[in-house]
């Protein structure tokens, strides 16, 4: 049986503005979908909405994972069922090593019914591991040791989403401009790395502004977002051609769409004020 | 005698099984009656057959208490000073071997698992029930250096010139009303004397349980680390929870000469009807390092300010402090750092979380003295506040009197941010596990400067804390 994630008419709300306005979406695993559209459109929305952010209100709409409704489950639940979500910012959390936080979640992901204070992975297995994936990524190891994105550069913090990926091989990845931040040889690294990790094993939604990413994980299908709604499907063709000549005839096309967008994104004047 | 002992843990105030609240079942060989007086104190002094400076030095104490009004800052105190036991002598004579100790003490400590880390890597160890240390000894090589490690009321027998030297000199009974309290009545608590040169590699650790209801522990500690000697003192405090609340007040007194060296580590998880309101002070000489590393759990009311005067050139203080406060309780926290002499450093570092309505407290002082030029003081102190009904302040107080010095002061408060649980629970963490490695976290600058095993035992503590409130 083919696993699906699937996205039905999802409307989403934060502080009472609508931000997503009728997503619908299927990713079947071993497929490369690209989302792509312009700042604020709600990619980054969409992809906390499936990953289960509190802060953001679903007012219709269904998000399923093999046909089961998953809106009812805390993150943690959903990270269990086969769900990540790299961050496009990722947060720091002081104190806490890189390593023993991916042990703690290498562990709940692999024995979903681990109750807590039960074993962690044995310490040796863990390591050789780590130590194996972050090999891959050319990371030192000596940066499993760094507090979680404490301090790290923004080229860190993408490959330490990365290396979680690695770990946790989830069913269903989405990946936030992981290629942002990145110089030339880091992207391409960290291209052929996701390849490597996600392929054909997973299914993967790729958020990104530029080509590189996608040169090596070539999507079978392309969305493109413009103020909350998937305007346009189609395969890499699509792709290519925002990157070469921006969203000008999306944005023609689909008045209403980038309306909304420009709404969302324009700044009131009272905050350029100051006030 | 009742050797009953009851094993079964009890579900405390938060709802957690708490491995430290269980009570044993142990009848005292003499037990004075409630209340304090004159009559009280001199009894006390008759049973421990003292010399008449000390008797007199109590009755001294018991004036300046009755004098002194209680504090009118830190927490609410609502004790009534009749109503405790003052003195309570569990067994009439202290073990050497853990055999000779009476049975169900034994079984006490051996819960708390003392006699374990003993084997494994202590120097020494004293063990206080009640009012009076049951338990002691001391590797014979340290003992063949010249090292005391005792408690203080056999010092006062057999160390009298020495004690008389020091005690009371860092910690007049007239410093404070609780200072004052101790000196009428203390009982127990180590002495520690450090020969010159003399390095203790390993740390003596001191372990104190209140076992009764309406116990007062007056333990009375002094320490004296000699020129270029060191070492590293240990205590950990426990008691079982009743309804009503019981005292510990200690007060703590450390010298420490001309490059010595003196690390004092507190990990006390009190019951949460526990007030402990304690007096800790060190004088450091030149050249000298004295390091206080506290951590607070449990109780009901924490009083506490660790300090290190710096009293000639060279000397630095460091003060370590981490305070948890859960429901019910507060901890007013602290440090005190005076620079009394040119080129004393100074650091306090205070770390506080409070959760499910508690509050924390930091109050602190840094003060240079006129002449104590390059004096160099930097404070720190980070509150983390788990959820909104609970509460943090801070009270800096800072006196100058000096031009040529540096000072700093950085202080913030943060609550656990939803955005960082978000982030750990997306990786698979519940929502526990992850508010908890926040805390660990939050408090990891300091467990990583605790030896290995009491950094254990901290975070140990901590996630039982944490455990009592979510979900
Ligand atoms: N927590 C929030 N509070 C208020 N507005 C929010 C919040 N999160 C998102 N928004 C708004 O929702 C809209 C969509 O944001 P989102 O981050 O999903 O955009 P995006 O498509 O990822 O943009 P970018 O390409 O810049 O990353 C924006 O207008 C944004 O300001
Ligand atoms: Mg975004």
């Amino acid at each position: 049986m083919i696993e699906t994630l699937e996205i039905r008419d999802l409307h989403v709300e934060i502080e009472g503005k609508p931000i997503l306005r009728g997503v619908n979406l299927q990713i079947n695993r071993g497929e490369t979908h690209a989302l792509m559209g312009p700042n604020g459109s709600g990619k980054s929305t969409l992809g906390l909405v499936i990953m289960g952010h509190p802060n953001y209100e679903v007012t219709s709409g269904e998000i399923l994972l093999n046909g089961e409704n998953i809106l009812e489950m805390e993150a943690d639940e959903r990270a269990r069922a086969g769900i990540f979500y790299a961050f496009q910012r990722p947060i720091a959390i002081p104190g806490v090593k890189l390593a023993d936080f991916l042990r703690h979640a290498t562990t709940n992901v692999r024995n979903p019914d681990r109750k807590e204070g039960e074993d962690l992975i044995p310490m040796r297995e863990f390591r050789a591991e780590l130590k194996e994936k972050m090999g891959q990524l050319r990371m030192d190891t000596d940066f499993a040791r760094r507090y979680v994105n404490d301090g790290f550069s923004g080229g860190e913090m993408k490959r330490a989403e990365i290396l979680q990926l690695a770990m946790l091989q989830p069913k269903f990845a989405i990946l936030d401009e992981t290629d942002s931040g990145l110089d030339a040889d880091a992207v391409r690294l960290a291209s052929q790395s996701i390849a490597e990790i996600g392929g054909e094993r997973m299914g993967l939604l790729i958020i990104t502004h530029h080509d590189k990413l996608l040169e090596h994980n070539p999507p079978q299908y392309t969305h493109v977002i413009v103020g909350g709604r998937i305007v346009e499907t189609g395969g890499p063709e699509l792709a290519a051609e925002l990157h070469t000549k921006g969203y000008e005839r999306i944005r023609r096309e689909h008045p209403e769409a980038s309306e909304a967008n420009d709404k969302n994104t324009e700044v009131e004047p009272a905050e350029l004020a100051g006030a | 005698m009742a050797l009953d002992i009851s094993l079964e843990p009890e579900q405390d105030a938060i709802g957690e099984i708490n491995k430290y609240n269980f009570r044993t079942e142990s009848k005292a060989v003499f037990k004075a009656r409630k209340g304090l007086d004159r009559e009280i104190v001199a009894q006390i002094s008759e049973m421990k057959d003292e010399p008449g400076w000390m008797r007199d030095f109590r009755l001294k104490s018991l004036e300046i208490f009755d004098s002194k009004p209680m504090p009118r800052w830190g927490g609410a105190l609502d004790l009534n000073f009749q109503d405790i036991y003052y003195y309570l002598k569990p067994t009439n004579k202290q073990g050497r071997t853990w055999d000779d100790v009476p049975e169900e003490i034994k079984e006490t400590f051996e819960k708390l698992g003392i006699p374990e880390a003993e084997r494994k890597y202590l120097a020494g160890v004293k063990a206080q029930f009640e009012s009076e240390v049951v338990y002691g000894s001391l590797k014979e090589d340290l003992v063949q250096k010249g090292v005391i490690f005792t408690d203080t009321d056999t010092a006062v027998r057999e160390h009298s010139d020495l004690l008389r030297q020091y005690f009371g000199t860092v910690i007049p009974p007239s410093d404070n009303k609780f200072a004052a309290l101790n000196s009428a009545v203390w009982s127990g608590g180590s002495f520690i004397y450090v020969p010159k040169g003399v390095k203790i590699e390993f740390p003596l650790q001191a372990y104190f349980r209140i076992n009764e209801e309406n116990m007062g522990q007056f333990e009375r500690t002094l320490i004296i680390v000699d020129e270029g000697a060191q070492v590293h003192y240990v205590e950990g405090c426990t008691a079982p929870m009743y309804s009503s609340e019981s005292l510990h007040s200690a007060v703590v007194e450390v010298i420490v000469k001309k490059n010595g060296r003196c690390r004092y580590t507190t990990i006390q998880n009190w019951a949460n009807n526990i007030y402990n309101l304690v007096t800790k002070r060190a004088f450091a000489y030149r050249d000298a390092v004295m390091e206080w590393v506290d951590g607070n759990l449990g109780s009901q009311l924490t009083m506490k300010y660790p300090a290190v005067y710096m009293m000639e050139p060279g000397a630095r203080g460091e003060i370590l402090s981490i305070a948890f406060s859960g429901k019910g309780q507060h901890q007013d926290a602290g440090a005190k750092l005076v620079h009394a002499a040119p080129n004393t450093t100074g650091q306090i570092i205070s770390k506080s979380i409070s959760k499910n309505g508690g509050r924390s407290s930091y109050r602190g002082l840094a003060k240079v003295e006129k002449g104590a030029k390059n004096a160099k003081c930097n404070v720190v102190c980070d509150a983390l506040i788990l959820d909104p009904e609970s509460r943090s302040d801070t009270y800096p107080y800072i006196e100058i009197a000096e031009q040529d010095v540096s000072i700093g002061h950085e202080a913030s408060v943060s609550r656990i941010g939803e955005e960082q649980l978000f982030y750990l629970m997306s990786r698979g963490l519940s929502e526990a596990e992850a508010s908890t490695m926040i805390v660990n976290g939050f408090i990891e600058p300091l467990v990583k400067e605790l030896p290995m095993e009491y950094a254990v035992e901290l975070n140990r503590l901590i996630q039982l804390q944490m455990e009592g409130s979510v979900g």
